[in-house]
This record gives C-alpha cells, structure tokens and sequence, in this order.
C-alpha cells in the first residue's frame, strides 16, 4: 500500500516540482485508471496486469491533454493566476468525478477473477496476497523507470525548465511541450498506481479523494519534488497506517499518518529530502 | 542580416524603445552603449521575442514578430541575458549539452563543445560542477558557451562584463572577438564604453529608448560630445 501512496504521489511531486501547480484532479486521475481497467476488462476480458500499459498510456494522452486544453490556458491568464490555476483543476476533479457517477453509478465495484486474484504466496510463514505484492513490484519499477527517465537528456530538460522557464527558450526549448510532457509523464504515473491498485481495491467515483489527501500528506512529508522523498515517505505512511491499524482500530489509521505529519511539519517544515 | 525598424516597446505603460531603427550586417560586432535605462536590454529581449513589441524585427529576410521565443532561437538568434540566468542547480556539462538539446537527431549537435572548451579552458576542468558554484567570471563562459551550443548565427550579449573581475573582462571580449572570427555575428550591449567600442565595428548609442547617433565605433570612441552627453562620463 504504501508503494501506491508513493507512486500517486511521484506523480503529484513531478508536476508540482516542474511548474508549482497543484494537482487538485490527482486523485480523480487515479480514480479514472481504476475505472478505465473495469471498463477495458470488461470489453476485452484482459488481465488486469495486461491492461496496465494500457492504462498509462491513456493517463499519458489525458495528462497531455489536461495541460494543452486547460493548464496552460490557466498559466496565460494576467491576472490572478494563482486562483485561476486552483480552480482550474479543482474543477477538473469535480467535473471527473461527476462524470465517473454519471456513467457508472455511485456503487462500489471490484475487478473480480483476474490471475492474481485471492492468491498469495508463503514468505516464511507470513502469507502475502498476490495483486497487492504484484503491485508492489510494479510501483518500484516504474519508480525505477521514473529515475531513469531523469537521467535521460529530457530529464535534464526537464530539470532545466524547472529551475528556470524563461531561459530555457533561449536556448531554443519549447517549455510548452516540456511542461505537456510532464503532466503526461505525471499522470501515466497516476495511471500505474490506478491500474495495479485496481487488483485489489474496490472503484467508485470517490474513491481518489482519500488516495489524494495521503498523496498530498506524502508529498509534504517527502520534501515538494523529490522523487526519493516521495518513494521514501510512501513507504512510511502505509507503514504507520498499518501499525495504527493493528494497534488501534483500523478506522484510526489516517490519524496516526497526520500525526506523523504535524510531527514532521512542525520539526522539519520543508519535507525530509525538501529542497525549497 | 538583422533589420529593426521603428520599433517600440513598453513596461505597462512605460515607454523603455520608441522608434529604434537599426541594422547589423553579417559578420560584424555592433555594439550598443547608453546610460542605465536607457532600453538597452529591452533592445535585446525584443529581438529575443521577450517583449512585445511594435515595429517590424526582420532576420536573414523573415519577421521575427509574433514568432514564439523558442523559436527564435532555432532560427540561430541566440540571447546572452542580463544575469546569466544558467540552470544553477545543474552541472556545467549539463548546462553546455542543454544548449544542444534543440537540434537533437543532429549528427553533430555536440561539435561546437571543442571550440568552447578553446575558449574557455576553465570550464573544461569545472564540467562536473555545479553551474551555481562558479565565480562570476566563470559563469558569464558558461552563458556564452551554453549559447554557442546552440550554433547561433547572431549572438547577442547583454553586459557580458557585468560582476567580474577586470582580468577576465579582457579574456571575455578576447573571446567575443575570436566568436566573431568564426563567422558568427555578435550584437553587443555593455556599459564599459572604450571597451566595448575597441572591439565593435560599429555602434549605436541609445538614450531614453532612441537611438540619438550612430556610426563607425571609432567615430563614436573619438567623439567627446557622445561620452559628456550621453553616457555622463
Ligand atoms: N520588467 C520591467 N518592468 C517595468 N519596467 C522595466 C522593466 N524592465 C525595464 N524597465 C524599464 O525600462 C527602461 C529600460 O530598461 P532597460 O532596457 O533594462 O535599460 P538598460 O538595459 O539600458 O539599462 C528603464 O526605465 C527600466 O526601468
Ligand atoms: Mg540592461
């Protein structure tokens, strides 16, 4: 679990980090790859696994195509930006949601029978459910192919762009398409943790909300951009809900992540690997 | 090669250019000198395609106006600004490849990295540093040496002097003399007056956002009258 709040909140990280926006539509995302693997499932009686590159690439197209359409329409406004930009995606994410209740309906829903479905392995005497151990795996390679990717020349670029955007045309590069780039790349991210998370959890149109408020918790307490912070603090914080959980009652799990929040926020304001 | 006309610029209101007509010719180093304010660097972000602007900006026989800054560049018009502005968290060699990042799929892209590293030898033993940690000298050779990568045809400097010690201020112009050599075309900002004009050919002089004379850079070096009157020294 916690390597899922990671990845959803790698994506978060990277478009915040490139271009200071926050993604309020993040969970809304998640939300549509979870949908995206019912519907491809049920058209074409695929694999969940199967279906994940599928699914990223879509959340690559829409990525591009939230940045093109309404993102960088929202930068180019004079006046206000800051709020423009809030309400932009914030409207996005309801628009999303709406959608997702109009055409499928409140009701929970599961992706039932797949290959990894109700197994799990023996790891020493501690039973591991398959799906949730596949994803697992899946989010640390794409973590993986995340870091390979900054150390391409794109990811210099990309790295360029965020430290400075104005000179980055003065050397002949397009921020436009750099920045379009980095919402794809950040919600096909989105769209891994949505597709591997389907496996095992329940889909219904609210289901991103809680996923986004811990990616936004993880994202905070990894340090804004960092990658590794992110990895790190998503690991963490599935780890202190399961605790809480076991101690506790599982319905006090968020409250031991926020605890360790406000912990690390009023020690360490700017993240453990923040770099602002 | 570059032809300005009639072209004006504004800060919300603030006239910075009011019909500055010019001309830079292939081959040459035409300077650009005036009093601070005097709209120098707004000269420069306009060709750069940073402000807007009215007036007509033609290169190599193409309008430059209402082409996106990006593309500016690529078009081989390459901007030095004012600051530097490198990516100060990435290395120097970062820094140089990024230049090249543009023509990517070019057999080449990388070539002019040699002719930087004559030029500029320091930044060959500094590639894995930081750009940030540099001194100022060292940064102004790695604005100009980013810029190279990109294979400018006009390059154009923005008080490359600025911040640095008045030993590699020669070193600077040295190199902006050995640019010029290679069949690049330099359009030249810089407050240090004689400097500036001994290695121009050419030069204007702008004042409050005109250009009130222009000429010869010998002409202009000789003539008392330029330095009391328009520059106060
Ligand atoms: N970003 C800006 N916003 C508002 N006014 C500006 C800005 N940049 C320059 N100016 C004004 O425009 C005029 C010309 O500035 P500039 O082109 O920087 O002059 P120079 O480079 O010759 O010193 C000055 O009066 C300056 O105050
Ligand atoms: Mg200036």
């Amino acid at each position: 679990m916690g390597l899922i709040y990671a990845l959803v909140a790698a994506g978060l990280s990277l478009i915040f980090g490139l271009m200071d926006v926050v993604n309020f539509a993040h969970g809304e995302l998640l939300m549509l790859a979870m949908f995206a693997v019912f519907v491809l499932r049920g058209v074409s009686g695929a694999d969940p696994l199967l279906l994940m590159p599928v699914v990223a690439l879509l959340l690559f197209g829409a990525g591009m195509a939230i940045y093109r359409g309404l993102i960088a329409r929202a930068l180019s406004v004079q006046f206000n930006r800051g709020m423009v930009q809030i309400f932009v995606t914030f409207g996005l994410a309801i628009f999303l949601r709406g959608a997702a209740q109009f055409a499928f309906g409140g009701e929970f829903k599961s992706v039932t029978g797949h290959w990894l479905a109700d197994r799990s392995v023996n790891l020493a005497g501690v039973f591991l459910p398959l799906p949730q151990l596949a994803a697992g795996v899946v989010c640390l390679l794409a973590f993986a192919a995340l870091l390979a990717v900054s150390r391409t020349e794109f990811g210099r670029a990309l790295e360029a762009t965020r430290e400075d955007r104005e000179a980055v045309a003065l050397i002949g590069i397009d921020r436009d398409r750099i920045f379009a780039l980095g919402w794809a790349l950040g919600c096909a991210t989105v769209g891994i943790a949505g597709a591997m998370l389907a496996g095992f959890y329940y889909v219904n149109p609210n289901v991103g909300t809680s996923f986004a408020l811990i990616a936004y918790v993880t994202v905070a307490l990894g340090g804004f951009g960092s990658m590794l912070g992110a990895l790190v603090a998503g690991i963490l914080i599935g780890e202190v809900e399961a605790v809480t959980a076991a101690l506790f009652e599982p319905a006090w799990k968020q409250i031991g992540v926020f605890g360790i929040y406000l912990v690390v926020l009023m020690v360490r304001p700017r993240g453990l690997f923040g770099k602002l | 090669m570059l032809r300005i006309e009639g072209l004006s610029a504004a800060y919300r209101g603030l006239k910075a250019l009011q019909g500055v007509s010019m001309e830079v010719r292939k081959g040459e180093i035409v300077a650009v000198v005036g009093a601070n304010g005097a709209g120098k660097s707004t000269l420069l972000k306009s060709i750069a395609g940073q402000v807007a602007t009215e007036g007509e900006i033609v290169f190599d026989g193409a309008s430059l106006r209402r082409v996106a800054a990006h593309d500016i560049a690529r078009r081989g018009v390459c901007l030095v600004p004012e600051g530097r502005r490198l990516f100060p968290r990435l290395s120097v060699e970062d820094n140089l490849r990024l230049g090249a990042y543009a023509r990517r799929g070019e057999a080449n892209r990388f070539k002019p990295l040699d002719f930087v590293f004559t030029l500029f030898p320091r930044l060959k033993e500094r590639l894995g540093q930081r750009a940030e940690t540099l001194s100022g000298g060292e940064q102004q050779m790695l604005a100009i040496g980013r810029a190279l990568m990109t294979q400018p045809r006009l390059l154009m400097l923005d008080e490359p002097s600025q911040g640095i010690m008045p030993r590699l201020v020669d070193d600077i112009l040295a190199a902006i003399t050995r640019i010029r050599d290679t069949g690049v075309t330099v359009l030249l900002v810089e407050q240090r007056l004689a400097e500036a004009l001994e290695i121009s050919d050419r030069a204007y002089v702008l004042q409050t956002g005109r250009v009130v004379m222009s000429g010869a850079a010998a002409d202009i070096a000789a003539d008392s009258a330029v330095r009391q009157a328009y520059l106060g020294l």
